[in-house]
């Protein structure tokens, strides 16, 4: 899977998760991170690649299993790695870049239904934002939501005893909800 | 973090290539490790500087890699353990002390890691490849494919380098440093919470390289090579030769193979080389003996080919060689690619389409100084105190290089670590100009002091702004020798004094109308003027 996001909203932290997870469940597991000068405030991208057998740690293109996208732009960046049974799962939010003409969510959510049916786009900033005071846990939401709706196939409990393992003591209470409210 | 020091041989913990070459160096009881930061390298660094303590290592964050370097091979040469790491570029740097350090040979088992950028995802200046470095130095290069690789090689080499006294490089990349997979854990052989001693027990006829006996000591060591080459046979896992075709690759492009293959559903003989110096002749002509053609897989520069190709005239002078034919010299490779021309190398049709690139129209999303970044005030007052149409501005390696993107479109040249100060003085020789160049504060320490000297020695009038943001800040807020986490009595402004500069003003830039004024009066001086704008990171700050 690839997760494709702006820097600063915590892709690194759902790799470490779902890589830990994945492995705690007998997978094999590379992933691929970028650092350094992509972190100020530029598309970040980040590969997952998890299975019985498994060499390269990005993903080909238009092979990707899950496009996960924490914001709508830089989610339809990552549709190089998107065919037509790639499932897309898309927080509702975008990231304004500025002096240049931005899509808008119509425009986005079209081009990517050329590319695959399954495009699920979910307010996650937002629910985390109303229901917990805190939109920096959107990622874990709709990590969760992808694992309760086997778009990732690990076991929930596997992915909560990963968050547990990798968060740190102060915010675990913050993402550990964040994960139970995308439950149901 | 901590779990790095975790003593459980046989458990295996995720890891970055990076950590797991930092387990590696702790498995092997490394003493003593140096380092400029520097991405893919750079979090060797950061995370000896949390363990070192603990781990019973020395550690430092050195001025430069040359420096870095060198004070490795003093390590060496009093018999300690040695790590020293960097990135592409600062192999450049460090290049003058790593020639004759490779001649005399370590004493203390030594290992230099240099991280390479394919695509430069963390480096401007050059797609360096810095393979480069074994037919001009002579020095063992191992390439690890994955983080498992990263601490097996870092131990392999320090073996070496044991058994054979030369410094050993690991070349790693970018795919490399920044992969995760789950390592097995060795056993950690530091002497927790103690730093070991050396002994420096003179021996002139090993460490000192003065003429004659220069070139007596190059011609041990490629005796030496050629013994490492028997070893490095011995180690190499020999592929199947009942094939017509074959694939020969290392690193990270052997994990796009295998890859390749398995997507392709084909059955090819793989030579993977763990050394890519000194190659394991005997295996390779081996390999290729009954071959009719064969796929190199490297990334960037076709040096393997060469190398195979040379073979191929003594082994198999009939032999078709494809490498980048199929396989492009410029970026990184990727599976698609590699996939791709092995499907046209083995006449295997592909039933997977790819996209060519992207080609929905998706506004580009460059980075940019952070909100609150103190560069927007030197941005701000520049714009205010000159026409930027009619100044030139010099860039540099750091946070600032982002002056080259809107909205601020401040750089008109942008090369290595320093240069942006000696650049400026020639262009104000040659022209006489108007001109502006920044520099960092590390990046200051690091190479532009010789420069600013040379400016004042020569006399030209550039308007040096050396923004002080009291850290390292792109490569992840490392300290610098004038940080104020390093305590040393070292201040930029007493260097810059010392260098003969005249006109000098350290200023908090958000003093916007001392900061327009200076620019303005700076610019008129027929001398060096150097503006020091200090206003820490704001990252710092919260640290």
């Amino acid at each position: 899977m690839v997760i494709s996001g702006v820097g600063g909203q915590g892709l690194i932290t759902l790799l470490q998760i779902i890589a830990q997870a994945a492995a705690d469940e007998g997978y094999e597991v590379r992933t691929s991170e970028l650092h350094g000068l992509s972190q100020r405030g530029g598309s970040v991208e980040v590969h997952i690649r998890f299975g019985k057998k498994i060499y390269s740690p990005i993903v080909s293109s238009a092979q990707a299993n899950l496009i996960l996208g924490l914001e709508m732009q830089e989610a339809l960046k990552a549709s190089y790695y998107a065919g037509s049974k790639t499932d897309f799962l898309i927080n509702q939010f975008i990231q304004i870049i500025p002096l240049v003409k931005n899509l808008n969510e119509k425009e986005i959510s079209d081009s990517l239904k050329k590319i695959s049916k399954n495009i699920n786009i979910i307010p996650a900033d937002k629910i985390c934002q109303e229901k917990l005071g805190n939109s920096v846990v959107a990622g874990i939401y709709l990590i969760s939501w992808a694992t309760f709706r086997k778009l990732i196939p690990i076991r929930p409990v596997a992915i909560l005893n990963a968050i547990k393992k990798i968060i740190p003591e102060k915010y675990l209470e913050l993402n550990v909800k964040a994960f139970e409210l995308a439950r149901d | 973090m901590e779990e790095l020091l975790l003593q459980k041989p046989g458990e295996k913990i995720i890891l970055l290539g990076n950590e797991a070459i930092v387990r590696g160096a702790l498995e092997e009881g490394v003493n003593f490790v140096s380092t400029y930061p520097g991405t893919p390298a750079s979090e060797i660094g950061n995370t000896f500087f949390k363990i070192a303590p603990k781990a019973g290592v020395y550690f430092e964050f050195s001025t430069n890699e040359k420096v870095a370097l060198e004070a490795g091979i003093g390590a060496s040469f009093s018999g300690l353990k040695t790590l020293v790491a960097m990135k592409n570029f600062g192999l450049n740097v460090a290049l003058d002390a790593l020639f004759p350090f490779v001649y005399t040979g370590s004493k203390g088992p030594t290992v230099i890691i240099v991280a390479d950028d394919p695509s430069c995802h963390s480096s401007a200046q050059s797609e360096e490849n810095s393979r480069f470095i074994v037919e001009a130095a002579h020095i063992p290069v191992l390439e690890p494919a994955d983080p498992q690789e990263c601490k097996d090689f870092v131990k392999l080499g320090f073996q070496i380098s044991e058994r054979f006294n030369i410094p050993v490089i690991i070349r790693t990349t970018t795919r490399v440093a920044h992969q995760k997979m789950p390592v097995i854990l060795g056993e950690i052989k530091t002497s927790k919470d103690k730093t070991q001693k050396g002994e420096f027990v003179k021996d002139v006829k090993r460490f000192v390289t003065l003429p004659p006996r220069v070139l007596e000591m190059k011609k041990e060591l490629l005796d030496k090579i050629e013994k490492i080459r028997e070893f490095s046979e011995s180690l190499l896992k020999s592929a199947p030769t009942n094939q017509k075709i074959g694939i020969i690759t290392s690193g990270i492009s052997y994990l796009y193979v295998m890859e390749a293959l398995g997507e392709l559903n084909i059955d090819l003989p793989v030579l993977k080389l763990d050394f890519f110096y000194p190659l394991a002749e005997k295996k390779i002509k081996n390999f290729i003996k009954k071959l009719k053609r064969i796929l190199v897989v490297e990334e960037l520069e076709p040096y393997l080919e060469k190398e195979v190709a040379r073979l191929a005239k003594e082994a198999n002078c009939n032999l078709e060689i494809i490498g980048k034919e199929l396989l492009p010299a410029t970026g990184e490779l990727r599976p698609e690619i590699v996939t791709q021309a092995l499907a046209k190398f083995a006449n295997k049709k592909l039933n997977i389409q790819y996209h060519p690139k992207l080609n929905i129209p998706v506004p580009k999303r460059s980075p940019q100084l952070c909100p609150g970044c103190p560069y927007w005030f030197v941005v701000s007052a520049i714009k205010k105190a000159v026409d930027v149409n009619k100044v030139i501005f010099g860039g540099e390696i750091g946070c600032y290089m982002l002056f080259g993107n809107s909205p601020v479109n401040l750089q008109d040249y942008l090369s290595c670590m320093g240069s942006s100060v000696g650049i400026a003085h020639g262009i104000k020789k040659a022209t006489g100009q108007k001109l502006i160049t920044f520099v960092g504060d590390s990046s200051f320490f690091h190479a532009g002091i010789p420069a600013l000297i040379n400016a004042v020695n020569n006399r030209s009038n550039p308007l040096v702004i050396i923004l002080d943001n009291q850290t390292t800040a792109m490569t992840g807020h490392q300290p610098h020798p004038g940080a104020p986490v390093t305590p040393n009595g070292i201040k930029i402004e007493n260097i810059v004094q010392a260098c003969g500069v005249k006109n000098l003003k350290v200023i908090d830039p958000i003093n916007q109308e001392e900061f327009v004024k200076t620019i303005k009066e700076f610019l008129e001086k027929p001398e060096v003027s150097v503006i020091i704008s200090r206003r820490p990171c704001k990252f710092v700050v919260k640290k």
